[in-house]
């Protein structure tokens, strides 16, 4: 997928299985949105195939509509209509709806059902939007950004309702950036940057499954530029060593005693002085560090 | 567990999400909803209210008053000749200038792009869009004609004013409403705001929309290719006369079908 001379996508290629839970992982400008937004039928590849519940997404839109939910990222409601007008709207749209006092409970739009939405707080025009994707029953559902904007109460609620629909046999695919949502959520994860799929597998498998710890190093003076490659030397080949920025190293590798005791000697034999030494396990957040050297959220 | 976490566990199931069961509802049922709502939104909106009634009502009864104290020749009663183009005015205030900034708002905020992943066919969403306005301009006719019996109307067009005038107002629905959606698709909500409301005060003073077109003197002959003037001539042809304006039926259907082509190529969605 291009925009003007700007390839937003490019030779992406994924498959979600029925009845998951699949997160695009990604920072911003990935390719996150243009990826969802050519499943739902918005966007016609310019090179490629999409297929969604078998169905062509452009060629076959009409047929895929009514089986799938779609939460935006942002907007998608009459500036003035009433929250609860709105879902109840979509909700006659729709052959076999949830009642729609089920969802104003459980996401808690009642604190807001009488404003029109263009005075509705960011996190309560989300929580619509999640609303409206769900309402209609979909057995797929493709929500972007779910719980941007969102306070962590109405991230944790987002959280459960779209665990339940999973349980309930909806398959859901959700882009984020955040690190959290995908590893609570997500059954598979597919890490994005640039348009193309850098790593794919379930949370489990990308942060632990190689038995491998991090090790974030923070010093107090400036690094030379050669201490990583001097570092991983040091530490041997099993080691990946990555600078997040002057001050602060990320070693990922064997999860054992020898690895600490190595990084502590060459900061001793190099003059730095640490400024804090933690070992922990791999998370989401350096599995992406690691691989595209560069930080998910600024 | 005691009886009482019984029943709170069972009230929390009953919260949990039922299974899929996707479908979209019968279509006339959808096209019932987008109207209902759409016609709820337009008469929810003070300025389109504003612009829907209370400005064809003042220039109603101002232009009735005007008549009398200037001594104005309009060819007519003031109310006769008045009153049908005020009830063009209110054709031209509904399927343009409010349907045109609704729909640019919609757009900005995403709605038609979340109703084009909806159950709701393009075909669903316009058809709703065109029966709104007809519920909207029902209303305003029946104000306008409350107030201009009133001030003393008496339609001399005989039997066939009616269909005259419904046909004439149909048309100018059409020919509005397209190049209304089609400046609403193109430009941006804000400049669709401005537009709009520019063109109706340019329409409204100079496009022989109250006015007959016999008023304007020389630019009179031009007028009558406008959609305003046509809307203006048609219904008062009908509701004056008792007489069908062929040419302005014509020019109508004529800026319908133009506008039509030009709305479905260029509207943009998002």
């Amino acid at each position: 997928m291009q925009y003007g001379d700007k390839v937003a996508v490019d030779g992406l290629s994924l498959s979600v299985a029925t009845g998951s839970v699949t997160a695009v992982l990604g920072p911003n400008g990935a390719g996150k949105t243009t990826t969802l937004e050519t499943c739902e039928g918005y966007r016609r590849p310019q090179a490629g195939s999409v297929r969604v519940l078998g169905l062509d997404p452009v060629t076959q839109r009409r047929q895929l509509l009514p089986r799938i939910g779609v939460m935006l990222q942002a907007g998608g409601a009459w500036s003035g209509v009433r929250a609860e007008e709105m879902l109840r709207h979509v909700a006659r749209l729709h052959a076999t709806p949830l009642p729609v006092q089920l969802l104003v409970d459980r996401l808690g739009l009642d604190e807001c059902g009488r404003t029109p939405y263009r005075r509705l707080s960011g996190g309560q025009q989300q929580r619509l939007g999640l609303a409206m994707a769900v309402v209609g029953r979909p057995e797929l559902l493709f929500v972007d950004e779910p719980t941007a904007g969102m306070d962590p109460q109405a991230r944790r609620t987002t959280w459960e309702l779209l665990g339940e629909l999973r349980d309930a046999g909806a398959t859901i695919v959700l882009t984020t950036h955040y690190l959290e949502e995908a590893e609570r959520l997500a059954d598979q994860v597919h890490v994005i940057d640039r348009g193309r799929v850098i790593a794919s597998g379930s949370p489990f498998e990308l942060t632990r499954a190689r038995g491998q710890a991090t090790i974030r190093l923070v010093v107090t003076e400036p690094f030379p530029p050669a201490a990583p490659a001097s570092l991983r030397r040091t530490l041997g080949e099993a080691t990946e060593v990555t600078a997040i920025n002057s001050q602060s190293l990320l070693i990922t590798g064997p999860a054992d005693a020898h690895t600490l005791a190595k990084v502590s000697a060459w900061c001793a034999e190099h003059g730095v002085l640490p400024e804090s030494l933690t070992l922990g396990q791999r998370t989401l957040e350096d599995v992406f560090l690691q691989l595209t050297g560069r930080e998910l959220e600024s | 567990m005691s009886g009482l976490d019984g029943l709170d566990q069972r009230g929390a199931d009953d919260h949990r999400m039922p299974p899929p069961a996707p479908g979209a509802a019968p279509l006339l049922q959808q096209v019932r909803a987008q109207a209902a709502m759409e016609t709820r939104l337009m008469l929810r909106n003070g300025e389109q209210l504003l612009l829907a009634v209370v400005i064809p009502v003042l220039a109603l009864v101002g232009g009735v008053a005007a008549s009398r104290r200037l001594d104005i020749d309009l060819g007519g009663r003031a109310v006769d000749v008045l009153t049908p183009g005020v009830l063009a005015l209110a054709v031209l205030s509904t399927s343009f200038t409010s349907l045109a900034i609704a729909t640019g708002f919609e757009r900005r905020y995403g709605l038609i792009k979340r109703l084009g992943a909806s159950p709701l066919p393009r075909h669903g969403l316009l058809l709703g869009k065109v029966i709104a306005l007809f519920g909207v301009q029902v209303l305003q006719a029946a104000v306008i004609c409350a107030v201009a019996l009133a001030l003393g109307w008496s339609p001399d067009g005989g039997w066939v004013a009616i269909p005259v005038a419904l046909v004439a107002a149909f048309l100018g629905t059409m020919a509005f409403g397209s190049l209304g959606l089609l400046m609403a698709g193109v430009l941006r909500a804000e400049a669709t705001l401005a537009a709009a409301n520019l063109v109706y005060l340019l329409l409204l003073m100079g496009g022989g929309v109250v006015l007959p077109r016999e008023s304007y003197g020389a630019a009179g002959d031009v007028l009558r290719f406008l959609p305003s003037g046509a809307l203006g001539d048609g219904l008062r042809a009908g509701l004056v006369d008792g007489r069908c304006d062929a040419v302005a039926m014509v020019v109508l259907t004529a800026w319908a079908v133009v506008g039509a082509v030009l709305a479905g190529r260029y509207f943009k969605w998002e």
